[in-house]
């Protein structure tokens, strides 16, 4: 996991370039080190530009992306689309034959539900691994808690729907008597399990980041172990902590497959937590491939992608705004 | 922070995958079929058995749904669609403006739609009417107790409707048999995307009620018999009654194509057909045409 905080990283002056470091062990002429002296002097500006390229490369993918998905969903965008129903009616009725409706109030509720309950399921347990990782932890036992928590991230989001429909639906059915497995709680635990590594490692580097000092000056003032992480390493860690946070929700409301696996798929707005549910993510995903290119259905589901995007892009502006916030607050 | 690092490989899939899209539309000499995900066993024992009669023709086929099989027809991307309801009017009118031709269709087979309880459940037989009050809009039966069972598996008693996702032609068959044309689905069932889905989950599930193929049975369900009325006798959905009709719920199987068939497509199909391949459909649990 890298290192986030721009802090952290020493800062080398950067007029110096790779070949004038070279320079100072090239060889003599015609020697090894000078051929590759050389090969360094010539490729430089190819890896230069190709990183460059790289940089720009991606800008250039969020354009297009942008550009598509709001030309797919144009016409939709400007009039045919009726906002107050779809913003307000709780009926998603794309085929019906009688009348088709778009609604996306259930699915949006289908949406916020399973995130939220995820986030509240994952941020304890994320941030209680990581301040034992950090904190508590040592030696092998550290090691092997880490690569286990990477492995966990490692399984793809199919595999987590099929564990939430084989094993944890009917437990839940087992446990709460609840008339069917596959349900927001379901969902819940599943996006939860899914962003657990994510909080987890991120927020475990901003918390070995803190430095060394502090833990020694809370020590020294009698703080126990858990004043020592509540009232100084908190604090300290906050911005790294609330990024770890927010980057767990943006993967919970962004997820798929698991999400379509384990919330039932079933448009209503949620009474309980035993209700079946569905996201906004997973209507796009079963749906998409059946709708005429270009039909309403076709182009409801694009401006369902650009709600997603809107979605997601003000949880991340919201975390940039409270992460500065957070370091203007500290540096006060 | 992490994008960074994820950016480079996601470029290079990205350009991978153009370069598999590009690579595997040209040049193409087989056949694409998609749709119904009804057929899609028959489907796929249709191709294995051609292949053995005809190596050279690569017949390729996918489920999705009826709808999605349509539409991909529509858009020009397969040849042939599977599916289990009729081409709706307004879907011929855009295949016909989109590719310039009409949209032909075969009657390939017929299949019982069955409506699946789990095993437990002490519930033998239901009418049609009382489906169209646990699904339909505004219907009034949501607890077993009303269909007079004691669902002991169900702690809380309520009716959990399984049903097809909105690209489904058994989905489209099912509402417009048991609901007429008039009345809709009622919204919150759980929507599933395959016919095998739907059979699982209620395998799972004590309190479900749901409806697929007759081919798709498992150990973990049970099929209910069906009464087009209350006070009906009750009808067992097997070859024999789809046959002689008595079975209410019962839809035939589709094959679409744009345009009458020629080469490669034309042979395929009338072998499908012929003695051979309605062999296949017997032998995979649907009902063959006589």
């Amino acid at each position: 996991m890298p290192r986030c905080q721009r802090r952290s990283i020493p800062k080398l002056p950067t007029h110096v370039s790779v070949t004038q470091l070279m320079s100072a062990t090239k060889g003599q002429r015609g020697g090894i080190r000078y051929f590759f002296g050389r090969l360094l002097d010539w490729s430089e500006p190819l890896v230069e530009w190709t990183i460059r390229l790289c940089g720009w490369s991606s800008i250039l993918f969020v354009l297009a992306i942008f550009f598509f998905v709001f030309r797919e969903a144009w016409e939709m965008l400007t009039g045919k689309l009726d906002w107050v129903e779809f913003f307000t009616s709780a009926e998603w009725r794309p085929d019906s034959d009688v009348q088709t409706k778009y609604g996306i109030l259930a699915l949006l509720a289908g949406t916020f539900s399973v995130t939220l309950l995820s986030t509240l399921i994952s941020v304890p347990l994320g941030l209680g691994a990581a301040v034992y990782l950090s904190e508590f932890a040592s030696g092998r036992v550290k090691e092997t808690l880490k690569i286990v928590i990477e492995l966990l991230a490692a399984i793809p989001s199919i595999v987590w729907g099929f564990v939430a429909f084989m094993v944890i639906g009917p437990v839940i059915i087992w446990i709460t008597g609840a008339p069917i497995g596959v349900n927001v709680l379901n969902g819940s635990i599943v996006l939860a399990l899914m962003s657990i590594p994510i909080i987890v490692s991120v927020s475990e580097d901003s918390l070995r980041a803190v430095p060394d000092s502090y833990r020694e000056a809370a020590l020294a003032m009698g703080a126990s172990r858990w004043e020592t992480v509540y009232r100084v390493l908190f604090p300290a860690a906050k911005s790294g902590l609330l990024a770890a946070v927010l980057l767990g929700v943006g993967r919970a409301i962004g997820e798929t497959m698991a999400v379509l696996m384990a919330t039932g798929h079933a448009v209503q707005i949620p009474s309980s937590l035993t209700d079946s549910v569905r996201t906004l993510t997973a209507t796009i995903a079963a749906e998409l491939g059946e709708t005429i290119r270009g039909g309403d259905h076709y182009q409801v589901l694009f401006v369902i992608g650009i709600v997603l995007f809107a979605i997601t892009l003000s949880i991340n502006l919201l975390a940039d705004l409270a992460v500065r916030g957070v370091r203007g607050q500290s540096n006060d | 922070m992490n994008a960074r690092f994820f950016k480079l490989p996601v470029i290079l899939v990205a350009l991978l995958s153009c370069g598999f899209v590009v690579g595997c539309g040209k040049g193409d000499q087989g056949i694409n079929v998609e749709g119904s995900d009804t057929m899609v066993n028959v489907a796929q024992a249709w191709a294995e058995e051609y292949r053995k009669e005809r190596p050279e023709v690569d017949v390729r086929v996918s489920g999705g749904g009826s709808g999605q099989g349509i539409a991909n027809l529509i858009n020009g991307v397969v040849s042939m669609a599977n599916a289990s309801r009729k081409m709706k009017p307004e879907e011929m009118e855009l295949a016909e403006k989109s590719t310039g031709k009409k949209a032909v269709e075969f009657v390939v087979g017929q299949d019982a739609l069955a409506v699946y309880v789990h095993k437990d459940n002490p519930l033998d037989s239901i009418s049609l009417e009382e489906l169209a009050e646990i699904y339909g809009e505004g219907g009034t039966i949501t607890k077993w107790s009303q269909l007079d069972v004691e669902n002991v598996g169900c702690d809380n008693g309520e009716i959990v409707r399984v049903s097809r996702q909105s690209n489904s032609g058994t989905r489209h068959y099912f509402s417009h048999a048991v609901l007429g044309d008039d009345r809709q689905l009622k919204l919150g069932s759980n929507d599933q995307s395959g016919s095998k889905d739907v059979v699982d989950l209620i395998s799972r599930t004590p309190c479900a009620i749901g409806y697929s193929g007759m081919g798709y049975a498992t150990e973990g369900v049970k099929m209910l018999k069906i009464a087009t009325k209350k006070g009906d006798e009750p009808v067992e959905p097997s070859v024999e009654n789809t046959i002689s009709g008595a079975y209410p719920i019962a839809r035939p199987l589709l094959i679409y194509t744009m345009g009458e068939p020629t080469g490669q497509v034309k042979h395929y199909i009338d072998w499908i057909l012929s003695e051979a391949g309605q062999k296949i459909v017997a032998d995979k649990g649907y009902v063959a045409i006589q």
